[in-house]
């Protein structure tokens, strides 16, 4: 596939500005001005095919299923875009004012309200812009936190399941990380959390349900723990999907959250972001939640950044408005019941998925799942590894599910339906991985060559990473 | 079955898969096969400065692969006197040949003693043989 | 709205086939007495109608009709093939490009985009985007007093306020010290960032065209860095400007990074918008944020894929360079393609963007209003006003907002407001706003 720099030709540009009537260039120095600027000459006939053609040889949600683990990838409901399209949104300047933005403001207050009584927290935050920004500004608080209170604590302890944005959202602040292992079950070990919380550890942060798709049985155990210690408990809110509505992530014990918009609530993923990655608090930290706060009062809503014990600003503005807007559609459209419903049934089908799949797959940990299920690549024929199976699934249609997390399985595969998947499409998911798993007893040269109906084949990774080309050059 | 592991008889060995060859107070050091081999292809090598003091076991050096990252650590104390700029053009090196061409760095010795803590082939072969059932 | 499709068939079947009576039962593991009893309290469901009805009543009370606000966000006009072709649901609704081979679409364009933010800032590599501007700064900053164990930083005060801020806490939050460097005439005083270079100074931060619309002498500050081998980096926040000014790479900066919204993304509120890093080779490994690479595939066929993950938080963990892990993909899409339709007529635009600029500088200089500074801008200049809260205030009324008010940031600056004039301005827009102005302070 070319790129668009190939398709450049001197004079192919058809794009105009107008002039104005204003040749005013009589302020700027010549030697503040470039010579001239090389980035690219085609028509908009081949800007439009050039993307068409490359949109082809993509797989969204909308091309089929996307079983991939802890990422939720859920149908993102088109109302969401035109919603944010809309010009009083799209066009607001975030510096117009209080009194010129009643609407963008009344917006971004109903939603922190519904996420916190979804969550049960006490007030959110929607400044960072995506799951781990959220996880770094959670771990600010929590230094804070400890700081205003004149303690030095500088653990910060992690599961042996962690997402990799746990750990390195916490050296980010300086904290030093420690591992807290998972039983055999899938629940943390709560003999040697024991142990390890001593009066060095600030805070655990804990994806509730984990990892592994499973509800730790012991979570009111290991936030008694951590408060005991004078701890607090951070919850990983990746996994919001599968409790939301059944049960409030605060009554588990956890002090402070962050939600994935983009997962939860169905804002798309964009092929990398834009995401949006709210902080939720319990009520002694909101004094701590990043600037500005957007309040409500008789006047109608505004802006506050006097906010003295704040840990300061995280984003240039005010959180990625437009993703609010498209969560805070779908929110509305659910309602009350919607959200639970969507809950229930994420759950059922990934326990659907799991009740096909455990036969035929090794199943490391045989429980009730949650939303999302951990199978391995154990007992495969012919040596065929977790990412053989994967790349034959592209042949047929379907996204991967999530592989090789969480590290603690070996040669994971994480499966995700999400609420949205019809139980026809999951009867088919089931009937290709078990055909998957024949071909690997039966023609393994298939699976482990595949993929070969996608766009281009396997792809040398090797290659890219011993001698890195990142950018195009004639 | 997998091709047993190459462990020359003339190098001693750390646990974490470093081998040294010392010559007239000159120790080179470098990685194992079995090391290489578990890491799969290696894509770069972040090499230390030169005349950096180093006590034994001190991490010196990074190896990535495609998917995962390894520390190196020094088997024994001194000063770093070379690396192997070659390993920066052809981080393949350290697969193809780990015990000659792979080599990494060269310390000049503060303490040959140091040595006789370290492993010989044989408990090395031991130690890969324990390890590879491990894993099964 | 409901988005589930299996009905109540369905659902016995699959819970027949799982071994369990009802969907409670799948929730055992959820202690009893941490279980909602109750519904949630959130308004009832609307129906798409409903939804949309309700927002548009929302979107109504913003109510600026008329903007000549700047400052960080810039509302500059979007060809409409960007709109329609980022809507093309197998760009937003992909995911990550892990799985390249199902990817290459998402892989191409980042590549791209990779490539025009090297050409645009003069830099040898870009990254796939961050979050935004300010977090683009302040990840600099960490990776570069990282990468030299250094734990002081000099920033300028031209330096967006907003972006201070974010900087100083992510420097908090690392044991960093940020020390402000003063500005003279609108830019900084290369002998105040020259005062406050030390042995345990890590980088400089400038911006240009800076906070106050100035464009500032990066060659100068770059020269007096390069003693004590000190980076420079530098933030672009306007990236249009670059259509027209020399790049920063060209003159000395070390890394160049900042605010790409210009490029094709709306001003959306302050998000999503576009960070974007680049620097000079030497950096590469130490970088935040993805990096798209070229290879081949298995047939041989040129390929696109993440790279160098390694650094990156689902490898390295806690010694990643960062824990970035979404970015604002889409919004690089957008802007791709922005610069593929504009191409390198963005000179000509840029060049309409500083004479609209230019010109509604010379109007207000009839009625009064001077310039608060002789040093060059790009489409942003920071005007005199008397009584400028009160005059804002009133036009604001007329639903007018001529810019921002300075005197909110710095002491010293009331009576100053910062304006820019994008290529959505026409020459009647910046007449009507002088007229308003002119009408309220005689």
């Amino acid at each position: 596939m070319s790129v668009i720099f190939e398709k450049s030709k001197p004079g192919k540009n058809g794009f105009r500005i107008p002039d104005n009537g204003l040749k005013d260039m009589a302020e700027l120095p010549e030697d503040l001005v470039n010579d001239g600027i090389d980035l690219v000459d085609v028509n908009e006939v081949d800007v439009a095919r050039h993307y068409t053609a490359l949109s082809k040889m993509n797989f969204g949600v909308d091309c089929g299923m996307y079983p991939l683990g802890s990422c939720t990838m859920k149908y993102n409901p088109k109302i969401n875009e035109r919603m944010a399209a809309l010009e009083g949104f799209s066009r607001l300047h975030p510096f117009s004012g209080d009194s010129l933005s009643q609407g963008a403001l009344k917006l971004m207050y109903e939603l922190s309200v519904s996420l916190s009584e979804i969550t049960g927290m006490a007030a959110f935050s929607l400044s960072p812009a995506a799951g781990a920004h959220g996880e770094l500004t959670a771990v600010m608080i929590i230094k804070k936190y400890f700081a205003d209170r004149g303690e030095q604590r500088r653990v910060i302890l992690i599961p042996d399941s962690a997402h990799g944005t746990n750990p390195a959202s916490v050296a980010m602040c300086g904290f030093e990380v420690k591992e807290v292992p998972s039983t055999k079950e899938g629940d943390v070990d709560i003999s040697v959390l024991e142990q390890m919380t001593d009066e060095n550890v600030a805070a655990m942060m804990l994806t509730s349900p984990n990892t592994l798709g499973l509800f730790d049985r012991n979570i009111t155990v290991i936030a008694d723990i951590l408060h005991r210690n004078g701890a607090l408990f951070y919850g990983d809110g990746a996994n919001l999907n599968a409790v939301m509505g059944v049960a409030k992530i605060r009554d588990m014990g956890f002090d402070l959250m962050h939600i994935n918009l983009h997962k939860t609530f169905s804002t798309p993923h964009g092929g990398g972001g834009p995401g949006s990655g709210p902080i939720g608090v319990a009520p002694d930290l909101v004094k701590y939640l990043p600037v500005p706060v957007v309040r409500k009062s008789a006047d109608g809503y505004f802006l506050d950044d006097a906010c003295p014990a704040s840990i300061g600003r995280v984003h240039s503005f005010y959180g990625n408005f437009l993703v609010f807007v498209k969560a805070y559609t779908y929110i509305r459209m659910l309602g009350a019941e919607g959200i639970r419903n969507a809950c229930e049934h994420a759950v059922l089908n990934a326990n659907y998925l799991l009740a096909g799949l455990k036969k035929a797959f090794n199943l490391p940990i045989d429980r009730t799942c949650m939303h999302e299920f951990v199978l391995n690549d154990e007992g495969m024929p012919n040596g065929v590894t977790t990412n053989d199976i994967a790349k034959r699934l592209l042949d047929y249609g379907f996204h991967a599910p999530t592989i090789y997390f969480p590290l603690i399985v070996h040669g994971s595969i994480m499966i995700e339906p999400t609420e949205t998947e019809n139980r026809e499409m999951l009867d088919r998911f089931i009937e290709i991985m078990i055909s998957i798993k024949k071909e690997a007893g039966e023609n393994p040269e298939m699976v482990k060559s595949a993929p070969v109906q996608t766009p281009v084949k396997r792809v040398d990774a090797v290659l890219a990473a011993r001698k890195p080309v990142l950018k195009w050059e004639k | 079955m997998r091709e047993m592991s190459k462990i020359p008889e003339d190098l001693r060995y750390t646990e974490d898969h470093e081998w040294v060859r010392v010559t007239d107070g000159l120790a080179v050091c470098g990685i194992t096969d079995h090391a290489q081999e578990m890491l799969n292809d290696i894509v770069f090598v972040e090499l230390p400065e030169t005349e950096r003091q180093i006590k034994q076991k001190e991490q010196v050096a990074v190896i990535e692969s495609v998917k995962a990252v390894s520390d190196v650590f020094t088997p024994v104390s001194g000063v770093i006197v070379e690396v192997n700029r070659a390993l920066e053009e052809a981080p393949e090196l350290l697969n193809n040949d780990p015990y000659e061409t792979g080599w990494i760095f060269k310390v000049k010795t503060a303490d040959e003693s140091e040595l006789d803590g370290l492993l010989n082939a044989s408990a090395y072969d031991e130690l890969v043989q324990k390890e590879e059932e491990e894993e099964q | 709205m409901s988005f589930v499709s299996n009905n109540k068939t369905d659902e016995k079947d699959m819970l027949k086939r799982i071994g369990v009576n009802n969907i409670e039962a799948l929730f055992a593991d959820i202690p009893e007495d941490i279980r909602s009893t109750g519904g949630l309290g959130l308004p009832e469901a609307l129906s798409e109608i409903e939804a949309e009805k309700l927002l548009r009543l929302m979107e109504k009370e913003n109510r600026p009709r008329l903007s000549f606000l700047g400052g960080g966000v810039y509302p500059h006009y979007i060809p409409a093939a960007v709109d329609q072709l980022t809507l093309r649901s197998e760009f937003y609704t992909a995911y990550t490009p892990y799985q390249p081979e199902v990817s290459q679409g998402t892989l191409t364009a980042i590549f791209e985009f990779q490539t025009m933010i090297c050409r645009l800032t003069g830099m040898d590599v870009a990254n796939a985007s961050m979050y935004d501007g300010a977090t683009a700064a302040a990840e600099a900053v960490l990776m570069c007093l990282g990468m030299k164990k250094k734990r002081r930083v000099v920033i300028s005060h031209a330096l967006h306020p907003h972006y201070r801020e974010v900087i100083k806490t992510y420097a908090w939050a690392n044991d960093i010290t940020p020390a402000w460097a003063e500005c003279a005439g609108g830019v900084t005083d290369v002998a105040a960032v020259r005062a406050l270079l030390d042995d345990d100074t890590g980088a400089v931060v400038i911006q240009t065209p800076g906070f106050f619309g100035c464009i500032e002498d990066v060659a100068a500050i770059s020269a007096c860095l390069s003693e004590k081998k000190i980076p420079l980096i530098v933030v672009v926040n306007e990236m249009v400007s670059l259509g027209l000014l020399k790049s920063p790479g060209q003159l000395g900066a070390d890394i160049v990074c900042g605010e790409a919204q210009s490029l094709g993304n709306p001003v959306g509120f302050g998000g999503p918008l576009l960070g974007f890093m680049a620097a000079k080779k030497a950096y590469m490994r130490k970088m935040p944020g993805r990096f798209v690479g070229k290879t081949l595939d298995a047939d041989g066929n040129t390929a696109y894929v993440l790279t160098l993950q390694t650094r990156e938080q689902h490898i390295r963990r806690e010694k990643a360079t960062s824990n970035i892990c979404t970015n604002e993909g889409l919004c690089a899409l957008r802007a791709v393609i922005y610069l593929s339709m504009v191409g390198n007529r963005l000179r000509d635009l840029a060049r309409l963007n500083h004479s609209l600029a230019a010109y509604m500088k010379k109007e207000f200089s009839r009625i009064g209003c001077e310039p608060l500074y002789e040093s060059p801008c790009f489409n942003e200049f920071t005007v005199k006003i008397k009584n400028a809260k009160s005059v804002l205030e009133k036009l604001s009324q007329q639903g007018i907002v001529l810019g921002l008010d300075l005197g909110d940031y710095q002491e010293n600056l009331t009576d100053a407001v910062l304006v820019c004039c994008t290529e959505e301005k026409t020459k009647q827009d910046i007449d009507a706003a002088v007229a308003a102005v002119k009408a309220i302070t005689v």
